[in-house]
C-alpha cells in the first residue's frame, strides 16, 4: 500500500527519484544486477526490434479507444437527434436508459458551489463512480472524453512539427493541475458558480456536439492551438481537474496496466506516447522495486504504452480476474 | 517565450527550472485570471435571461444547473436553448427566448423540471401556475392593437416565423407552428387568448380541466383585457396583466406588432409587481 500512496503523490506533482534500494525486493534487484551484466549485448538488437515493431505493429488498443470515443459521445447526438432516449444529456450530467448518471468533477463542483446535496445528483454521482471505479478511473480520459480525441490529433501534429524542428516542446511543473484542482474547488465554494464548467473543454465540446456549435469552441480552439505549438497535452497534464478527479477513483481500481520488467528492453518508446510518462517510472533501467508492478492511479489505461512495446512488458491486468506473467 | 537552446550551449538544470517555474506561472496566471474573467458577465448581470419553470433564484440556478441540456432534450416547443460563452457563468445553463419561442407548458407535466438531474428547476412545483419565471408588461402600449381598437387578420408574425404552440382543439398531444393557424379577430386579443394560464382557466370553467386534473387548474387569472374609455373617439382597450401571470412568454412571442408591445420581465413575479403598487 506504501507504493500506491507514493504514486497518488507522483500524480499530485512529486519529482520522480530513483527507486531507493531498500525499497527494490530481493527478486526484482537479482533481475536488474542480471540486466545490468548481461545487458549491452542485446542493446542494438533491441533497439532494432523496437524500430520494426513500432512500424509494423497495428495499434490494437488506439482503435478500440477512437472507437469508444465516438460511440460514447456519437450516442449522446445520436439520442437526441433521433429521440431514441437511449443517453439523454451530455456528458456532464445524463440518463442512460432513464439511470442518472453525473460526471464526478462537474458533480463536485455543483456541491461546492450550491453546498447541497441532491439526491438524483448523488445517485448519479455513485453510479458513475462504481462505474469508473471498476474500468479505471481515468479511463474516462483516454476512452470517452472528446478533447482527449481531438487533443491525440493536435499532438499527432506536435510531433510532426518537433521532428522538423520547427517548434520545440514546453513542459510546466506537474504541481500546476493540483494546484488548479484547489483553485477550482475553492473557487466554486467561494464564489458560488461552477467555474471550471465555464472553461472545460469536454463540457464544451460535449454540449457542442449534442446541442450545435458554440462560441465557446474557440476556447478550445486556442487550447489545441497551445497543444500543437508550444506545449504538448498541456490541457490534460498540467490543468484539467477532470483527469485528477478520475485518477482519486483509479488509484483504487482494480483495472491498472501491468509492467512486468523480466524482458523489458529499457527502450523508453512506451514513455515516449505516454500521456503521462511518470505513470511508467518503473520502465527506466533499475527502478522497479518488484518484478511485477503496477502503473500509478494518473495512468488513463489508453494502452498506447502495450500497442508500442514490443517485448509484452505492459499488459492490462484486471486485480482477480487475469494472472500476472 | 523561445528558448534558444538551438544556437546556445544547452541549458543548465538550474536554468531549465527557473524558466518552467515562470512558463507555470504564466499558465496559472492565464487560465486563473480567464476563469474570473468568466465571473464578469455574471457579476455584472449583463446578460439577463429567461429560466425554464421551477428555476432557483438566478445565483442558485446557476450553481446548481450542472449544465447538461436535459431540459432542452424533452421540450415539446423546443423553447429551451443552452447559453453561449457570452453569459459567463451562464455558460451551458438553459434558458429561454420567449420571442422565439416561449414555453406554453404544452407538455402539461412540467417535463423540463422532471429532467432536471440536480434540482436546479424545483422539483417542488407540478402545475403550470405554480411556475413564477417573470411577469408580463405592456411595454409598448403605444404599438398594442387593442389600445388602437384594431383587430388581427392573418399569420401571427408571418409566414417564416418557426414558432409553435399547442391549439386543444387542432391537436391534443402535439404543438403545431403557428404559421399554419391564421386568426380573424374584431380586436387584437392574442395574448390573452393564447395565454396558457388563461387556456386552462377556460377549460376549468367548462368543466374540462387539463388531463382531466382539477390541480391543474389555475386558481388565479394571469391576463383580461381591460376597456378604455376615451373622450369621443372609439372604444379602446388594453391588457392587463394580474397575479397568476407566471410569465411563461407566450403574449411575447405572439404579439404580432413589430416589437412586441407585451413583454415579459424576467425573474420578476406577481408578488414584486405588487410591492411595487404599494410603494
Amino acid at each position: 500500500m506504501k507504493l500506491g500512496k507514493y504514486c497518488v503523490t507522483v500524480m499530485l506533482g512529486k519529482h520522480l527519484k530513483k527507486t531507493p534500494p531498500e525499497k527494490i525486493s530481493a527478486p526484482a534487484k537479482a533481475l536488474h544486477q542480471h540486466k545490468k551484466e548481461n545487458g549491452e549485448i542485446d542493446k542494438v538488437k533491441a533497439r532494432k526490434e523496437h524500430e520494426i515493431y513500432r512500424e509494423t505493429h497495428n495499434k490494437k488498443w488506439r482503435r478500440r479507444r477512437w472507437a469508444s470515443i465516438l460511440f460514447a459521445n456519437l450516442l449522446f447526438l445520436v439520442s437526441y437527434a433521433l429521440d431514441i432516449q437511449i443517453l439523454e444529456g451530455s456528458l456532464t450530467a445524463s440518463r442512460f436508459l432513464g439511470f442518472h448518471m453525473a460526471d464526478l468533477n462537474s458533480a463536485l463542483q455543483v456541491v461546492l458551489a450550491f453546498k447541497e446535496v441532491l439526491i438524483n445528483l448523488l445517485i448519479g454521482f455513485v453510479t458513475i463512480l462504481l462505474m469508473w471505479l471498476l474500468l479505471g478511473g481515468r479511463t474516462f480520459c483516454s476512452w470517452v472524453c472528446p478533447y482527449h480525441l481531438l487533443s491525440e490529433f493536435a499532438e499527432m501534429i506536435h510531433i510532426k512539427l518537433l521532428e522538423k524542428r520547427w517548434i520545440q516542446n514546453h513542459t510546466f511543473n506537474r504541481k500546476a493541475r493540483t494546484g488548479f484542482y484547489i483553485f477550482f474547488a475553492l473557487l466554486a465554494f467561494v464564489s458560488g458558480y461552477t467555474v471550471f464548467e465555464t472553461l472545460s473543454p469536454t463540457g464544451i465540446l460535449s454540449r457542442a456536439l449534442i446541442y450545435g456549435p458554440t462560441v465557446a469552441l474557440l476556447w478550445v480552439l486556442f487550447l489545441l492551438t497551445v497543444e500543437i505549438f508550444y506545449s504538448r497535452r498541456a490541457w490534460c497534464r498540467y490543468v484539467c481537474p477532470i483527469g485528477l478527479t478520475y485518477g482519486f477513483v483509479g488509484a483504487l481500481s482494480p483495472l491498472k496496466v501491468n509492467y512486468n520488467v523480466k524482458d523489458c528492453h529499457h527502450e523508453g518508446d512506451c514513455r515516449k506516447v505516454c500521456l503521462v510518462p511518470h505513470v511508467l517510472e518503473w520502465t527506466v533501467k533499475g527502478r522497479a522495486p518488484e518484478i511485477n508492478v503496477e502503473l500509478g492511479p494518473d495512468c488513463t489505461r489508453c494502452g498506447m504504452c502495450i500497442d508500442v512495446c514490443p517485448t509484452d512488458s505492459l499488459k492490462f491486468h484486471f486485480k482477480g480476474l487475469s494472472k500476472k506473467p | 517565450m523561445s528558448d534558444k537552446s538551438n544556437k546556445k550551449p544547452r541549458l543548465t538544470r538550474k536554468e531549465r527550472a527557473r524558466r518552467e517555474f515562470l512558463r507555470t506561472t504564466a499558465l496559472a496566471a492565464g487560465v486563473g485570471g480567464f476563469s474570473l474573467l468568466q465571473l464578469l458577465p455574471t457579476l455584472t448581470h449583463s446578460a439577463p435571461r429567461l429560466r425554464p419553470p421551477g428555476a432557483l433564484d438566478e445565483q442558485q440556478y446557476l450553481a446548481s444547473c450542472i449544465k447538461c441540456g436535459q431540459c432542452v432534450q424533452v421540450c415539446p416547443v423546443e423553447a429551451i436553448s443552452l447559453a453561449d460563452i457570452f453569459d459567463g457563468q451562464g455558460q451551458g445553463a438553459a434558458y429561454i427566448d420567449a420571442r422565439a419561442q416561449a414555453c406554453d407548458f404544452s407538455c402539461d407535466g412540467l417535463q423540463c423540471v422532471l429532467a432536471c438531474p440536480t434540482g436546479a428547476l424545483t422539483h417542488e412545483i407540478n402545475y403550470a401556475h405554480q411556475t413564477r419565471m417573470g411577469f408580463a408588461r405592456l411595454g409598448r402600449p403605444g404599438s398594442c392593437l387593442a389600445v388602437q381598437g384594431e383587430g388581427f387578420h392573418g399569420l401571427i408574425r408571418g409566414p417564416e416565423y418557426q414558432g409553435k404552440l399547442r391549439f386543444e382543439k387542432i391537436d391534443r398531444w402535439n404543438p403545431i407552428p403557428i404559421n399554419q393557424h391564421p386568426f380573424e379577430l374584431e380586436l387584437c386579443d392574442l395574448c390573452i387568448r393564447l395565454c396558457p394560464i388563461e387556456i386552462r382557466r377556460t377549460q376549468c370553467d367548462s368543466g374540462k380541466p387539463p388531463s382531466g386534473d382539477i390541480n391543474q387548474c389555475p386558481p388565479k387569472p394571469a391576463i383580461a383585457m381591460e376597456r378604455i374609455e376615451s373622450e369621443g373617439k372609439a372604444t379602446h382597450y388594453r391588457p392587463v396583466v394580474f397575479e397568476g401571470c407566471v410569465g411563461c412568454g407566450v403574449c411575447e412571442m405572439v404579439c404580432p406588432t413589430a416589437k412586441p408591445s407585451i413583454v415579459i420581465d424576467i425573474r420578476k413575479t406577481a408578488d414584486d409587481s405588487a410591492e411595487e403598487a404599494q410603494v
